[in-house]
């Protein structure tokens, strides 16, 4: 049924309390975990307005040579997170692969929201953020993939907070119409966040091709994995089956993971032979700070272990059908990844400028670790994802599947 | 050997039926040979004045901007008092936490010679200037009269891309300005006011830093990057952003 034909008559004193009611439907643990994010996503606010107005120099570990720190980092994370679910659930939703259908509607919610927490972390990192929304929209530079990522996935939040309405209205058609446009919008705006690393000559740890691919299939595979956990939790939230169509359809998102995982390792492994074979300034020595040096647990541990071995192994065995296995495998990847794209950020500015020149402090590599207020931030981040996803399933009473297309 | 052995006997065919491309060709082997002979010196310095160039092969005699503000910098005489850094400071406020221009000390222990070098940085208000490509905003931008990479601080928004995306380690977040800071060659300070050189370059001690106009046949500068006696380079070539810094010795 859809929301329309749910409210159709209703007045709003009914529907205000027919949402009361739902929202009154949970489980204390639902309530204790409601909580949990919530105090998550006010820890963040309170540090993210603390350093913005107390000054980023103050309270963030972030240095001259190393200008972007976590905050960078996980705002690549929600919004590859963000690309990732919006590409996976289009499958079935724009392009009528049966299989994948059921998801649509929560899918599009996870994607907004995860994009939405991305912006709230970088607004944090942004020294001025006023005049951001004055000059991006007067003085904008074309040339820059800045301005193209924060257009782009702008353009894609705005036209998925519509997708998600049409779904909800049962306007199928306009839904499809907005969902392909935040594809493709997603889709850009991805391998233009890639682009504003990748196209730094002199970065060379970042600089090539690689990035915008990599970024796309890696979003891809954790858009797979962030997609089951959240449809498994739901499960559990709503005390029963979602759809008799989502075992299958969450054993199909499995097929799509463990191709992108496969994917990523080879990148991985012929990025790192690439390097390991003709020493690249630049590039070599952030490798090897990766594989043998200060970043090496963070690397084997979290990029290679928890993103792609374990949940590969976890995903095959689960057949599709043991959702413990599945849920495991994707809750690991989700955090794997957090160190993957923490690695990505952090290790391409650790080199110096001036290594190759051989000065004196720039043999070392530089040092940077997160303070607490960014530590907070990154958990209010996290805190709103879940505030929200468990807050959309009491309001959207489940995200009721309809068959359309 | 035939042809050695009767080389006596051979006749001159003279010059006139030599084609064009023969005496070039020629001429060209004549001047590799040369160049080889001479230790290679001649053919290196040819070789990095062109990569050295400001401008590409096409600018070579004609630079983008007028005058084109540039600076060489004769490290040998660098002695690391920085003067330069203090009056650098003075002139344009510099916080103490920040600095427009450095000097980087380079130790080579194996030298037979001097085992330590000091390198004056500072913005290289590079002809593909990377920091003005990634500005959301336009924060920064290359004047296009002299070629100055600029900062209009009211439009900073503080992303610090042009940070990342500078080789040279140039910029630095002033946090009273609440914008980015960088080295503008003196422009606000002095050269707007009718200064004819940066403040560094004028509290300079030992001539490190001359500052002048890269498109003017008679500068000093123009003269010290077209040439072929004394290698000219510049820092991070690799980075491909065609700076308009450049350094010497001798």
């Amino acid at each position: 049924m859809t929301q329309r034909a749910e409210t159709a008559g209703l007045t709003l004193n009914a529907m205000e309390s027919m949402l009361v009611d739902r929202l009154k439907s949970g489980s204390n643990a639902y309530y204790f975990a409601l909580l949990v994010t919530g105090l998550m996503m006010l820890a963040g606010a309170i540090a993210g307005l603390q350093a913005t107005v107390g000054g980023h120099h103050v309270y963030y570990g972030v240095s001259r040579q190393i200008p972007w720190g976590i905050l960078i980092s996980t705002y690549v994370y929600f919004a590859i997170t963000s690309t990732g679910i919006c590409l996976v659930s289009s499958i079935g939703h724009i392009f009528g692969v049966k299989a994948y259908m059921p998801i649509a509607k929560r899918a599009v919610f996870l994607s907004i929201i995860t994009l939405s927490a991305g912006f709230l972390v970088i607004a944090a990192e942004i020294k001025v953020p006023i005049r951001m929304l004055v000059y991006n929209i007067i003085s904008p530079n074309f040339t820059s993939n800045i301005w193209w990522m924060g257009a782009l996935y702008g353009l894609a939040l705005g036209v998925m907070i519509f997708e998600f309405i049409f779904l909800l209205l049962g306007k199928y058609k306009l839904a499809v119409a907005c969902g392909f446009v935040a594809v493709v919008g997603e889709l850009a705006a991805n391998s233009n966040l890639a682009g504003v690393f990748g196209l730094l000559n002199g970065r060379e740890f970042w600089h090539g091709p690689y990035l915008p691919i990599f970024f796309i299939a890696s979003g891809v595979m954790v858009g797979c994995s962030c997609l089951i956990l959240f449809h498994l939790w739901a499960e559990r939230i709503n005390e029963g089956p979602l759809h008799p169509g989502m075992p299958d359809c969450l054993s199909a998102i499995r097929k799509v993971a463990i191709l992108m995982i496969c994917v990523i390792a080879f990148f991985t492994i012929w990025r790192t032979v690439a390097t390991l074979a003709g020493h690249p300034d630049g590039q070599y020595v952030g490798v090897m700070a990766m594989l043998t040096g200060e970043y090496s647990l963070s690397f084997w541990g979290g990029e290679i272990l928890l993103s792609l071995l374990i949940p590969l192994g976890l995903y095959l065995f689960s057949k599709g059908t043991n959702m413990k296995l599945m849920l495991t495998a994707a809750i690991l990847m989700l955090i794997g990844v957090f160190f993957m794209r923490h690695n990505m950020v952090i290790v391409g500015q650790v080199i110096p400028v001036f290594q190759g020149l051989g000065v004196t402090g720039s043999t070392e590599l530089l040092k940077y670790s997160p303070t607490v207020h960014e530590l907070m931030i990154v958990v209010g981040g996290f805190g709103f994802v879940g505030f929200m996803f468990l807050l959309g399933e009491k309001i959207f009473n489940g995200y009721p599947v309809e068959d359309h297309h | 050997m035939k042809n050695l052995k009767n080389l006596d006997k051979m006749t001159n065919e003279g010059v006139d039926n030599c084609s064009v491309e023969e005496r070039r060709h020629f001429l060209k082997m004549g001047l590799t040979v040369t160049g080889v002979f001479a230790g290679g010196t001649i053919l290196s310095a040819v070789s990095s004045v062109n990569k050295v160039y400001a401008s590409t092969s096409g600018f070579v005699e004609k630079y983008p901007y007028k005058p084109h503000y540039s600076m060489i910098m004769h490290i040998e005489n660098c002695i690391d008092c920085e003067k330069c850094k203090s009056a650098c400071a003075e002139t344009n406020g510099v916080p103490s936490y920040g600095f427009r221009t450095n000097i980087l000390e380079r130790q080579v222990a194996g030298a037979l010679d001097q085992q330590r070098e000091f390198i004056p940085v500072l913005c290289n208000h590079c002809n593909l200037a990377q920091c003005t490509r990634v500005c959301p905003t336009k924060a920064t931008y290359k004047d296009p009269n002299n070629g100055i990479v600029m900062m209009n601080i009211e439009k900073c928004i503080g992303c610090l891309s042009c940070q990342l995306g500078c080789p040279y380690n140039a910029r630095y977040f002033n946090e009273e300005k609440w914008a980015v800071d960088k080295c503008t060659f003196c422009w606000e300070s002095r050269l707007s006011k009718g200064a004819k050189t940066t403040g560094c370059s004028e509290a300079c001690p030992a001539g490190v830093r001359i500052f002048g106009d890269l498109s003017n046949p008679s500068d000093r500068v123009y003269k010290e990057v077209h040439q072929m006696t004394k290698t000219v380079w510049v820092l991070r070539p690799q980075a491909g952003t065609k700076p308009n810094v450049f350094y010497t010795r001798g």
